[in-house]
């Protein structure tokens, strides 16, 4: 909402300066945007007159000009194609600095001296909303009557200060210099003297001779009509226009811009039928049929709906209400009388009828936020007050005015007690009521409590919370002494989940992995890219019905595919390494148990890595890492060979206690080609979230210091080479027996010295005993015993 | 004899002096003092000396050998040194030439900038709770007070599942969540991902991450909102951080207020991150209103709550100075591994 400060000052006597006023609405709720100083930097800048326009002689896009400036001729050479000779326009001389930053020099174009600039409102510095249409990327052409060689800012005084209100949708009522003069007024503690209205009517009651017939009353609750008579249009006065402009509306011509103007002024949209075209001068206000056609001002022909309200006579729709007028009733230069429209609408029914039609007018986004239907007649009655000042026309003696059911103010007790208890002030009631008043809200004593009554435009003011709201805005926020929590002592923190889940992130950290945040929706083509089968309940997604795009369109049931995303675009970008994790939710179409019935969300972990030292045992060196660091026993690998996003024989299965938590692999070539990808291998682990949190348990116990030297043992063996260590592993620990403390593959070799289809596979084994020093022939026992064990279940030899 | 031993002491010191390693040292020790060693040689002609004299060429002999023994240690000693600081000097490197860095993963920037959000809040008594992404219409709008024509519900600015189930906006849900389920006293923050159908560019992304908090209590007032928040940016931003609430609206809080905090690239100066302000606008915030306490079932006669939201990729954005939102999702390692 722009509101230029001179106006507002007509309704409220403010005397501080613009900053300070923008500065104080702010902080008593009306959050100032921008505060611009409009014109400044304008005062070299004048009025000059085109005499005579030639050819550039060796320029076809070119024109030399000559101008007149207060009895002195320039030749001015310039581009512009919208001047004329006798036209009037802003000239910038040698010297001048404009607001750009431009200082003005003779130049020559061509070798045709420019001895000064004419100037575009762009060069001025007037921002495009305020600039008429006819003059957007050309020159601003002067009204005939501004005066030679006069400075452009006095002939177009745009030299204001204009403030630019964010209106937050609880207050339509602000939407006016009135509104923003209340909030003005009741801010800075002066009075408020809205507009007086005197009227002087002229010749018979029209109101006998029209009629106004509100049949939907749903979607109309007050409809007030006047007539004016002998009109004449034509542009309103340059007062006006400037107003308008500054307000950034585009002036138009009289009739129009006196609308625009008590629209501005007021709130209330107005509307401007020309009285010719209705019949019988009897406006109905009706529902429109299902499928009618209508024609918009705007020249478009529009289907209606039954939703929609229609302003109508008895044979023609005339406007649609609230939104925009139809194109037959329109007022033209040869309308002579006018029935001016002030009417209320349901605020629901505008919405919807302005998003059914796409159409979206000043009128249609204000009904929608909710008018006061008490502004109808006012507004009617001030904007009839400037038709007749301003010679526009004559005011027909008779208002029509339809209110079947007039609005009842909003009335409750508030509580001082409850105010100060809210805010943490010490208000007396007699503040809050003076506060109150000065918002044009009726308050009084009643005994201990007050009485409040909402004035009719602040339909936001419900409960007692919104006077309470209305007390400490302009009380002042920044008044209240800040306080400390009271009550009971409160210990906070994580939860043993979140816990976890931050150890988590600590250890893939300490992995080099670094973090990876992707968006939670994706394509549904996302599961093809990673191969997932066709009747995989991942392709099951939750879908969005109105999404960004096919890209964006459904939950993730996956961060696999996310994370060949992150992996691709970096090896796309020439990172030569990465490794990376993102733990996030995965969306599933099956609901949870719970009473809201939402889909089920399981939180997912996903590990990936590329570049030319990473292969399949540093992810699941950084997979065993993680899961010893967050406390997971009885872990196993087992070879997975059927995974359609995997190398078939570089893909495990990860079990922890039993319970399947997660696949890990190389990617498989297909799925890596499917993301652009080549030549490089990547290696991924997908890991169930939820288990691996709710499994997690990190419980340190001390063990006691081994106080008995150890024996140490290697046994190298050489057995068939499609023997996974896992089995061997398996012996290992079954007939270690009790001393085993540890043991460690150190070496696996598979080459000419031992034979085809084998492979040697080394360990170091360490025996102890907790009460007392082992003996060698003891250990050898175990170790020849389990030797046998390893011949005889794996066919294993000990290597000569 | 006696001359003799001195004789052999000097000859002896004189080879000392100039033995370069151990090996010519111990040859000495074996020529002199070895079983058939000269001095041992000496020592074994004793006898042929008139008795009287023996005591004195025997004490002679013996200062003679302690001198010897003493002078092969410290030779000894000497060439160990010698041999060590060869050794150093031949061990040199170039300490110019780099080391070897460990390679470390990060958080992401935004778990970073909610992780020090985080940490205030839990210093000051608050729970982390957190919910679902796809939450329902009811508990995103309805208990949360959002008028039934409120444009956020439209298609144009939320992103739906089906009528009643949507993309969540805000984490208010988790707080609702939280009044339905739990009494007051209610201290708790709820970070997450949130929503909204806008098309990426700079400074807008579909997706963005949410802090919200709620206190519920008796007797909490809009001073204790003030309080706690002045906290709150002071320790985030430093002691000499302002706060500035500004009135506002929110359908769920009444009343509410903006919170706008000295701009912490220039102190409060002004400078282009907080357009010449000095303030840089933080947070929403205000008492919960009495309707979404009646909607969780807590009774807005005896108790009062406040509430606050910020978003963390714009906090994020200023603190680290990144200038497109877009980046913070594209997980690129060379932007991730600059935190």
């Amino acid at each position: 909402m722009l509101v230029p400060v001179k106006w507002l000052k007509e309704y409220v006597d403010i005397n501080i300066n613009t900053d300070e006023l923008a500065d104080q609405m702010t902080m008593s709720g009306s959050k100032v945007e921008e505060v611009r100083h409009w014109g400044e930097g304008l005062d070299e800048v004048i009025v000059g007159r085109i005499e005579k326009i030639t050819p550039h002689p060796r320029a076809d896009k070119l024109v030399v000009a000559k101008v007149t400036i207060g009895g002195k001729e320039l030749q001015i050479v310039t581009g512009a194609e919208n001047i004329h000779e006798g036209d009037k326009i802003p000239m910038a001389l040698e010297g001048t600095e404009l607001p750009n930053g431009v200082i003005i020099e003779e130049t020559f174009f061509r070798g045709e001296a420019s001895q000064g600039m004419m100037c575009s409102p762009d060069e001025l510095g007037i921002p495009k909303h305020m600039v008429p249409e006819e003059f957007k990327g050309g020159i601003w052409i002067l009204d005939p009557d501004s005066e030679i060689g006069k400075p452009f800012t006095e002939v177009l005084p745009l030299v204001e200060d204009v403030i630019e209100f964010e209106i937050t949708s609880n207050r339509p009522d602000c939407l006016s210099v009135l509104g923003m003069a209340r909030e003005a007024a009741a801010t800075t503690g002066m009075e408020l003297s809205p507009p007086q209205i005197k009227l002087k009517e002229e010749g018979i009651d029209w109101s006998n001779d029209g009629a106004v017939s509100i049949e939907d009353e749903d979607g109309c609750y007050r409809y007030v009509a006047r007539r004016i008579s002998d009109v004449k249009i034509e542009p309103s006065p340059q007062w006006m226009q400037q107003r308008l402009i500054q307000a950034g509306v585009r002036p138009i011509s009289n009739v129009v811009d006196i609308t625009n103007y008590v629209m501005l002024e007021i709130g209330q949209p107005l509307h401007a039928f020309d009285a010719e075209k209705i019949v019988d001068q009897h406006i109905i206000v009706r529902q429109a049929k299902e499928g009618e056609a209508f024609k918009t001002l705007d020249g478009v022909e529009r289907k209606l709906t039954s939703n929609m309200t229609l302003i109508a006579d008895a044979e023609n729709a005339l406007g649609i209400a609230g939104v925009m007028g139809g194109e037959e009733s329109e007022i033209t230069d040869q309308t002579t009388s006018i029935i001016l429209e002030s009417a209320n609408f349901n605020q629901d029914r505008i919405r919807k009828t302005s998003q059914e039609l796409g159409l979206r007018t000043e009128a249609s986004s204000r009904f929608e936020k909710g008018m006061d239907p008490e502004l109808c007649l006012l507004a009617a009655n001030r904007a009839c007050q400037l038709i007749e000042e301003l010679g526009t026309g004559k005011i027909n003696a008779g208002v029509l005015d339809q209110y079947p059911k007039p609005a009842k103010c909003f009335q409750m007790e508030i509580r001082p007690e409850k105010v100060n208890g809210l805010l943490g002030t010490d208000l007396s009631t007699d503040e809050m009521i003076d506060i109150l008043n000065s918002l044009e809200i009726k308050a009084e004593k009643s005994q201990e409590n007050i009485m409040v009554t909402a004035p009719s435009f602040r339909k936001d003011l419900q409960q007692e919370a919104d006077f309470i709201e209305e007390i400490g805005r302009i009380y002042g926020f920044d008044k209240i002494t800040p306080t400390l929590m009271k009550g009971d002592i409160m210990v906070g923190g994580l939860s043993e989940r979140q816990k976890m889940e931050e150890r988590l992130k600590d250890t893939l950290a300490a992995c080099g992995c670094f973090e990876s945040l992707t968006y939670s929706f994706v394509s549904p083509s996302s599961v093809d890219a990673i191969r997932l089968p066709k009747d995989s309940f991942k392709r099951d997604f939750v879908k969005l019905l109105n999404p960004l795009g096919d890209e964006t369109s459904v939950m993730r049931t996956s961060i696999l595919p996310n994370m060949m995303e992150v992996i691709a675009r970096n090896i796309h970008r020439n990172v030569p390494t990465g490794r990376f994790y993102e733990i996030g939710h995965v969306f599933y179409s099956e609901l949870e148990e719970t009473a809201d019935e939402l889909p089920m969300e399981v939180t997912e972990l996903v590990i990936g890595i590329f570049g030319k030292d990473e292969d399949f045992f540093t992810l699941k060196g950084i997979v065993q890492h993680l899961l010893e660091k967050m406390g997971i026993k009885q872990i196993s690998y087992e070879a997975e060979t059927n995974h359609p996003s995997y190398h078939p024989g570089r893909c495990a299965t990860v079990y922890a206690d039993g319970k399947l938590l997660g696949t890990m692999g190389e990617i498989h070539p297909i799925v890596g080609k499917n993301y652009d990808l080549d030549k490089d291998r990547c290696y991924a682990a997908e890991i169930n979230g939820n288990l691996l949190l709710e499994m997690a348990s990190v419980k340190p116990l001390y063990q006691t210091l081994p106080r008995y030297p150890s024996i140490v043992r290697d046994l190298a063996l050489v057995l068939e080479e499609s023997v996974p260590v896992k089995s061997i592993e398996e012996i290992i620990c079954e007939y270690g027996g009790d001393w085993l403390e540890s043991f460690e593959l150190f070496d696996v070799y598979q080459g000419n010295q031992i034979g085809e289809g084998l492979k040697s596979v080394a360990y170091t084994m360490t025996f102890r005993h907790t009460e007392r020093t082992l003996k060698d022939s003891e250990v050898d026992q175990v170790v020849q015993r389990l030797v046998k064990e390893l011949q005889k279940q794996l066919k294993a030899k000990l290597r000569e | 004899m006696e001359e003799k031993l001195k004789q052999l002491q000097e000859e002896a010191a004189e080879m000392l002096e100039k033995v370069k390693d151990s090996k010519e040292v111990e040859n000495i020790r074996v020529k002199y003092l070895g079983k058939k060693g000269a001095l041992t040689e000496v020592l074994r002609s004793m006898g042929s000396l008139p008795k009287d004299e023996r005591p004195r060429v025997g004490q002679v002999a013996n200062e003679v050998r302690e001198h010897l023994e003493k002078a092969i240690n410290e030779t000894r000693e000497r060439i160990h040194e010698d041999a060590l600081e060869a050794r150093l000097m031949k061990e040199t490197i170039d300490v110019t030439m780099p080391g070897q860095t460990p390679v470390q993963g990060s958080r992401h920037p935004l778990t970073q900038a909610l992780d020090e959000l985080k940490e205030v809040f839990i210093g000051m008594g608050f729970t982390v709770v957190e919910g679902p992404e796809v939450e329902t219409v009811s508990n995103n709008f309805d208990m949360l007070n959002a008028p039934p024509n409120h444009p956020s519900r439209d298609f144009s600015d939320t992103f739906y599942i089906d009528e009643n189930t949507i993309l969540r906006t805000q984490t208010s849900p988790v707080q609702v969540r939280v009044m339905k389920k739990n009494k007051p006293p209610i201290r708790v923050i709820s970070p997450g991902r949130c929503f909204r159908n806008d098309t990426p560019d700079a400074t807008h992304s579909p997706m963005f991450n949410q802090l919200e908090g709620l206190v519920v209590d008796e007797k909490s007032t809009l001073g204790d909102l003030k309080g706690s928040l002045e906290i709150f940016a002071k320790h985030l931003f430093g002691e000499n951080t302002q706060t500035k609430f500004r009135p506002h609206y929110f359908p769920f809080t009444e009343p509410s207020a903006e919170v706008d905090v000295t701009c912490f690239k220039c102190q409060g100066k002004g400078c282009p991150m907080c357009k010449g302000s000095g303030w840089i606008e933080m947070l929403g915030s205000g008492m919960v209103h009495p309707n979404v306490l009646r909607n969780c079932g807590i009774d807005p006669e005896k108790y009062s709550g406040w509430a606050f939201g910020m978003g963390i990729d714009r906090i994020a954005m200023q603190k680290y100075g990144i200038d497109d939102i877009r980046l913070l999702y594209e997980n690129d390692l060379r932007f991730l591994s600059q935190f």
